[in-house]
């Protein structure tokens, strides 16, 4: 009791010797504060993105494995006229019907083509598939309804739009019941669900690009083989390109999350020895894999942060410590005083220390409550940056554009205690040089 | 008067320059009644500072013996030095030497903080040595906003809130101007009075004048030690004509009365005294013959 009453007292003195040099004072908070409010914001920041990045991974399926097919370079295709590459119709359902761990399995095709209804015509994506791709891409159903089976089945010329692609087409009608028309193919399909606006994220394209879901027309797949088949023409600098593909893609969905990297070995191994598709052409994408792998970026996003926060504080510390020093020197009168009305070394030594931490404690409480403004502070920026300067924003990447930092909440009693420790630390040398003068010396001294 | 405040007994310290020895208290030995007002004066030189770090236990003798009380502080390390510091000595600086951050009576209590029991029982002690130097109303000021005078009065109340066995006063008129060395020195006359003891350290004739007794040192031993009448005569200088300590115990009656009844004295106190010292203090006549 006695010695928590005469730590209040130190620690009231040392207050006390504090306000003598308010701007000094602060000057030296400033330092640690700063470190403080940049591990918290930096964290914070890391810790938003990478969440984002792991919600695009995640919005591809935890239990997912993505087949999909690459155009090899122009080079590799030889002298023939038709770029054929991709998977095959056969190996895909080999693989289904083989491994017992798959639970559904979901063929793609994708062409870049125009729609057009009236006046109004859009470049979009055509992508043709099965009902399952609803389910496994997480669409939202703005109207109407999704592909269903049957309509698989029977090839029917049903397509759902995208809300883009909806609102390019049909700005003022309702587009249910309406057939919308593809040049390309002179086909016509009719409108039966639309789709709720997506922010654009990692596709099927199963890359971490962003992906935009926004200008795409689904149809079902045996009606994309049955109007378009299986090769594709394009005009393109003035001579004709065509592309041979059963497949661009294959999602295969996992029973359990344990399955999917021994499923995914499998397919990669059966890809690259067995099956006849798959030269080098074929990717296999397992977002667990690179939910993983996003987790080790995060650990060295964490350390290198940790870093850059280490010699913040690190800096604020040696101000400190410069600081401090210099207060000593000043105080050198103060302290012979002291030491003749009978203070031991140790009590200007604990004297000394107090200040120093009462100095990095008060900079660790600024920096943890200008740490926790980082959301808002941020979120004040971005809003006051796209209202002024709409296109420059529009242009950066959208994980910049609209990651929402999300504090870490381990980060404040750690940087905290970090600036404490800091305090301690740095505090030690200069109350231990307060200490050791000689009282005489020091009552001498002006 | 029987018990001894402090005593030197072949008191002597040397020190060590490169390779050279500098001599600067060559053993000395007196002794310091409680109740006592000794003033120690000597020239620049005569280890009158070395004897004044001794006395205060800032410092270790290199050879001797340094009593307060009962107690040999010769051999103290440097923690035991500093309690002895904090409990036995009051410190009376030439410059005030107060604690700037502190006020009035935070400066006073300063002694005790060291001694870990600051309370309200201390700081209605401090309370009182204000009052009773003449503070009672600055008790939350701070050092720079009293002046000289108040500041040194500030000092003497911080020197006898741990109770010493003798205030140690160094210099500490040299940076007043007359008038308010005048004032200073009533206190510390009515303090002697009370029973204090008070080692004076000066190198001023008027100001050793008033003390009981003068120590002078020259080139590291005592010169002299004699009662103040005694000095004056074998030195030469006037008296001051007021407040001569004539009859000792009567003159200690009269302020102990007088301290019981007003309850510690006001500045306006002090100011009559001081009139009537001021109109017949004749500074001219006062001969100095220590040299330098």
């Amino acid at each position: 009791m006695n010695a928590l009453m005469s730590l209040f007292r130190t620690w009231q003195l040392g207050i006390k010797s504090l306000f003598l040099h308010p701007m000094r004072s602060a000057l030296t908070v400033l330092g640690i504060f700063i470190g403080v409010a940049a591990v918290i914001w930096l964290l914070a920041i890391g810790e938003g993105i990478s969440q984002k990045a792991q919600e695009q991974i995640a919005s591809l399926g935890a239990r997912n494995i993505i087949v999909r097919s690459i155009k090899p370079p122009l080079e590799k295709l030889g002298d023939s006229n038709v770029a054929e590459f991709g998977l095959l119709r056969k190996d895909f359902n080999l693989l289904v019907n083989t491994i017992p761990q798959i639970e559904v399995a979901i063929p793609i095709r994708e062409m870049k083509i125009s729609f057009s209804f009236g006046n109004n015509d859009m470049d979009g994506r055509l992508v043709g598939s099965t009902t399952d791709y609803f389910n496994a891409t997480k669409l939202k159903l703005a109207k109407g309804r999704f592909l269903s089976p049957a309509d698989v089945d029977k090839n029917k010329d049903f397509c759902v739009l995208s809300m883009g692609i909806a609102e390019a087409l049909f700005p003022h009608d309702d587009p249910i019941g309406k057939r919308v028309y593809c040049p390309t193919n002179q086909t016509y399909y009719e409108v039966v669900g639309i789709l709720r606006k997506r922010t654009a994220s990692a596709g099927i394209g199963g890359s971490l690009a962003a992906q935009d879901y926004s200008r795409d027309v689904y149809i079902p797949i045996t009606t994309l083989n049955q109007r378009v088949g299986d090769v594709t023409r394009r005009f393109q600098s003035g001579s004709f390109y065509a592309e041979k593909v059963e497949l661009h893609q294959a999602t295969i969905q996992v029973k359990t999350m344990d399955d999917v990297l021994t499923v995914a070995e499998l397919v990669k191994d059966a890809l690259r020895t067995q099956l006849e598709s798959g030269k080098g052409d074929i990717d296999v994408i397992v977002p667990l894999e690179l939910l993983e792998q996003a987790e080790t970026t995060r650990m060295m996003f964490m350390i290198f942060m940790g870093l850059i926060a280490a010699v913040s504080l690190l800096v604020g510390g040696i101000g400190i410590m410069n600081i401090m020093l210099a207060t000593v020197t000043e105080r050198t009168r103060e302290i012979g005083i002291r030491r003749a009305l009978g203070a031991r070394q140790g009590a200007i030594q604990r004297q000394f220390l107090v200040e120093t931490i009462t100095l990095s404690i008060v900079g660790g409480l600024v920096g943890v409550a200008v740490g926790l403004l980082c959301p808002v502070t941020l979120e004040w920026l971005r809003d006051t940056l796209i209202e002024n300067f709409p296109e420059e924003m529009e242009s950066l990447p959208a994980e910049v554009r609209e990651t929402v930092p999300i504090i870490v909440p381990i980060s404040i009693p750690v940087s905290f205690g970090i600036a404490v420790l800091i305090g301690v630390i740095f505090g030690m040398y200069p109350a231990y040089r307060a200490s050791r003068m000689d009282p005489i010396e020091a009552l001498r001294h002006e | 008067m029987s018990n001894i405040a402090v005593r030197a007994e072949n008191l002597g310290k040397d020190y060590v320059l490169k390779s050279e020895t500098v001599h600067a208290l060559r053993g000395v030995t007196f002794d310091v009644p409680e109740g006592d007002y000794v003033a120690i004066m000597g020239p620049s030189g005569s280890g009158k500072s070395t004897l004044l770090n001794l006395l205060g236990c800032l410092d270790r003798p290199s050879f001797g013996e340094l009593y307060l009380g009962t107690e040999n502080v010769a051999t103290l390390n440097d923690n035991g030095l500093s309690d002895i510091r904090s409990k036995r000595i009051g410190f009376v600086f030439q410059s005030y030497n107060l604690i700037q951050q502190l006020n009035v009576v935070e400066n006073i209590q300063v002694p005790l903080y060291y001694q870990g029991k600051v309370n309200r029982t201390t700081r209605k002690r401090a309370i009182e040595l204000a009052g009773k130097v003449g503070l009672g109303d600055r008790l939350d000021h701070r050092p720079q906003q009293l002046s000289g005078g108040q500041m040194q009065r500030v000092a003497i109340a911080r020197s006898m809130v741990n109770d010493p066995y003798y205030i140690l006063a160094d210099e500490a008129t040299g940076n007043l101007d007359s008038k308010t060395t005048d004032e200073i020195l009533c206190l510390f006359e009515e303090l002697n009075a009370e029973g204090k003891t008070i080692i004076m350290v000066t190198h001023e004739d008027e100001v050793a004048a008033r003390c009981r007794r003068v120590i002078r040192l020259r080139d590291g031993h005592i010169e002299s030690d004699l009662p103040i009448e005694q000095d004056r005569q074998k030195y030469h200088y006037s008296m001051p004509t007021t407040e001569q300590p004539e009859d000792e115990e009567e003159d200690v009656a009269v302020t102990q009365a007088q301290a019981v009844t007003s309850d510690g004295f006001s500045v306006g106190d002090d100011e009559l005294v001081i009139g009537g010292s001021s109109d017949s203090h004749d500074e001219p006549e006062i001969e100095v013959d220590i040299d330098e």
